[in-house]
């Protein structure tokens, strides 16, 4: 999963479709999200690569729409509802994961072991995504 | 032929001349046949250590594991050092003559050499002046104005090699050093030589031909004192200047107990540096203390009492359980001597010690929760002790100049107050001396002296306690308490050879040694790199995490 500047990404992603919970005068999706084009890549956690300025699922509340979802923390966020991720600012992912006007929120999410579960199961003909 | 150098630290007398001298390999032989008395008069005060088993092993058999490690060439004991007496000192002198009769036989005679020396050295300009008005007067020609002014010339800069001398050579001297001080030694050659030729030449030149050329005279009288007076110079730089830049660092360890530290020294002969580090070892490492060693010695024993004789090769006989630990504690403390029963112990050793490792051994817990138990009764005892003295000193106030006025009743003097208070504090004090196993390092005098220099110089209890809380150096205890005075220098390079990198020398005394090694301080090429002042700037880099 190693961001090239210019080259295009490859990854293995899961479809995670999150149905938004009112609460109060809010929709929430119940997680937390980090990192972003204005923000330190190298304080975070989750990422393999440092320099990775992605979205990633920090905190996921307990029994909330996305636990319910099959969100896991530590996801990567590659698209929301179509819009990419990879290239945003933290403000811009909150904005887009948070329109008042959408119920339902497509993610496109990637992790480390979707694409290890991907290799296993097709044995050693599947061509490694690794750049 | 294996020989120690010695030198002993008993000389305290206060005039040096310049250039001590030494006659070089004459004298050398003759200290070597003295030596061996000197050296056997020495080992016996060497060898009478303060009842210390640990240390009396291997004192005794020190010599022979010195065989083994420092080989053939330990230097051999000359004793000798250099001294010169002022007058008034040679009355204190014969006084001590009868402590160590060779010896100081020897330190009298180059004492009394370092004073002709000197004396010729500052007779014989005056000499030069002096000789023609003696033995030509009327032949002379009479001094004019540029003579009488080389006079003046002659005679301050007399005054000032006198004051020089006075300030680099007499002295009191620190130590006696084993062997001759080699720049010394060669400066009062060169001093002779030099003195010498210039009588040759006078008497050749001068008084032979009686020349009538007084301002020549005084001329050449000058140019003498001129030269003695850059000698002087080239003997500060020697014998003071050379050693101050730092060139070489070394370790130094006590042996019976690691207590380690590291200085840094110029470039010095083995026996000047062996005598900065005692100076600097009496101020900085803490006292020796012979009592803190005994739990070492006990588990030491206690680990060789238990072992279990296993027969583990077939051809061990039946013999005893006890015959073969002493044959392997003989394996293990001895020199390898008689092989024969090296030999056998040592196959049959190893096998033993192994087993004794994989033996379930409960010593280091029985060390582990004695040491705790030690620490716990250790802080108890401190913070009685410590109440107990703040609360003595409440009692003693400081009377104000007015209050001198009104009541002149019960008035003490420091020494009074101090025995006036201590009975409070004497018993939680003895009681934690005694679990620091201290208690020999203080007596009860030494205590109230302490205690009323305290009272006098204002200071707080914690200030009074400091000193018996922490071991201090050996310098803070009583003079009586200086256990070494006497060192032995044991090295297997020359002691007069400079430090040179990796060099590893011994300073033993009788309850133990300093292990010094020295490594030479690297050359340190540095670099320089600029920082423009406008060059700091920096981002904020934020992570932040926000709920959706």
């Amino acid at each position: 999963m190693s961001v090239n500047p210019g080259q295009p990404v490859v990854a293995v992603v899961q479809r995670i479709e999150i149905k938004k919970l009112r609460q109060g005068e809010n929709l929430i999706l119940g997680f937390s999200i980090g990192g972003g084009m204005d923000q330190d890549p190298g304080q975070n956690p989750f990422s393999e690569d440092k320099t990775d300025k992605g979205i990633y699922v920090t905190r996921i509340s307990p029994g909330g729409p996305a636990d319910v979802a099959g969100l896991m923390m530590g996801d990567k966020i590659m698209q929301v509802n179509g819009w990419d991720m990879t290239m945003v600012t933290h403000d811009q992912a909150r904005k887009r994961l948070t329109k008042k006007k959408e119920d339902v929120v497509r993610l496109l999410v990637t992790r480390k072991s979707l694409e290890e579960a991907v290799k296993q199961s097709m044995g050693k003909k599947y061509p490694c995504y690794k750049q | 032929m294996d020989t120690e150098s010695t030198y002993s630290g008993y000389s305290y007398y206060s005039g040096r001349s310049r250039g001590s001298h030494r006659h070089g390999e004459r004298s050398r032989d003759r200290h070597k046949s003295r030596s061996k008395d000197s050296r056997s008069e020495k080992s016996v005060t060497i060898n009478t250590p303060p009842a210390e088993p640990l240390l009396g092993d291997s004192s005794v058999r020190g010599e022979q594991v010195q065989d083994d490690n420092w080989g053939e060439t330990t230097t051999a004991v000359t004793g000798t050092s250099e001294h010169s007496l002022s007058q008034e000192d040679i009355v204190r002198i014969t006084k001590d003559l009868e402590d160590s009769v060779g010896l100081d036989c020897r330190r009298y005679f180059t004492l009394t050499l370092a004073v002709i020396l000197g004396l010729l050295v500052f007779l014989t300009p005056l000499a030069f002046l002096v000789l023609p008005h003696l033995l030509w007067p009327e032949k002379l020609q009479s001094c004019g104005t540029a003579c009488e002014g080389l006079f003046i010339s002659v005679a301050f800069k007399l005054l000032i090699l006198l004051l020089a001398v006075w300030a680099l050579f007499f002295r009191p001297p620190r130590a006696g050093l084993p062997r001759v001080f080699v720049f010394r030694a060669l400066l009062a050659v060169l001093v002779l030589l030099f003195v010498v030729s210039y009588w040759l030449f006078y008497g050749v030149r001068i008084l032979d031909s009686q020349d009538e050329n007084y301002q020549g005279i005084v001329q050449y009288a000058v140019s003498l004192v001129d030269a003695l007076l850059f000698i002087h110079y080239l003997a500060i730089v020697l014998l003071e200047l050379r050693q101050l830049q730092p060139c070489f660092s070394v370790c130094v360890t006590r042996s019976t107990d690691g207590e380690t530290r590291h200085y840094n020294l110029g470039q010095l002969s083995i026996q000047r540096a062996a005598l900065a580090i005692l100076e600097h070892y009496y101020c900085d490492f803490p006292v020796h203390n012979p009592a803190l060693l005994s739990a070492s010695k006990s588990r030491a024993a206690k680990h060789l009492a238990g072992l279990k004789v296993y027969n583990v090769d077939g051809e061990f006989p039946a013999a005893s359980a006890e015959v073969f630990k002493a044959k392997l504690k003989a394996y293990l403390l001895d020199s390898p001597g008689n092989n024969a029963a090296a030999g056998l112990a040592h196959s049959q050793s190893r096998a033993m010690i192994a087993a004794a490792a994989r033996r379930r051994d409960t010593s280091h817990n029985e060390l582990y929760y004695e040491e705790a138990e030690h620490e716990r009764r250790v802080r108890k005892r401190k913070a009685r002790l410590v109440v107990a003295v703040e609360e003595a000193f409440t009692h003693i106030k400081r009377m104000q100049e007015e209050e001198q006025k009104k009541a002149p009743g019960d008035v003490m003097d420091p020494r009074e107050a101090a025995q006036a208070i201590f009975p409070s504090m004497a018993r939680a004090l003895q009681k934690y001396l005694r679990t620091t196993k201290q208690q020999h390092c203080h007596s009860m005098e030494s205590i109230q002296q302490h205690l009323a220099f305290c009272i006098t110089n204002n200071m707080t209890p914690k200030a009074f306690l400091e000193s018996y809380l922490t071991p201090g150096p050996t310098l803070q205890y009583s003079r009586d308490h200086w256990l070494a005075r006497q060192w032995t220098l044991i090295s297997e390079a020359s002691v007069t050879s400079g430090l040179k990198d990796g060099s590893v020398f011994l300073l033993k005394c009788v309850d133990f040694s300093l292990v010094v090694t020295a490594k030479k301080i690297p050359y340190i090429q540095m670099s320089e790199e600029y920082i423009d002042p406008k060059s700091h700037k920096f981002v904020l880099r934020l992570q932040s995490e926000t709920s959706v």
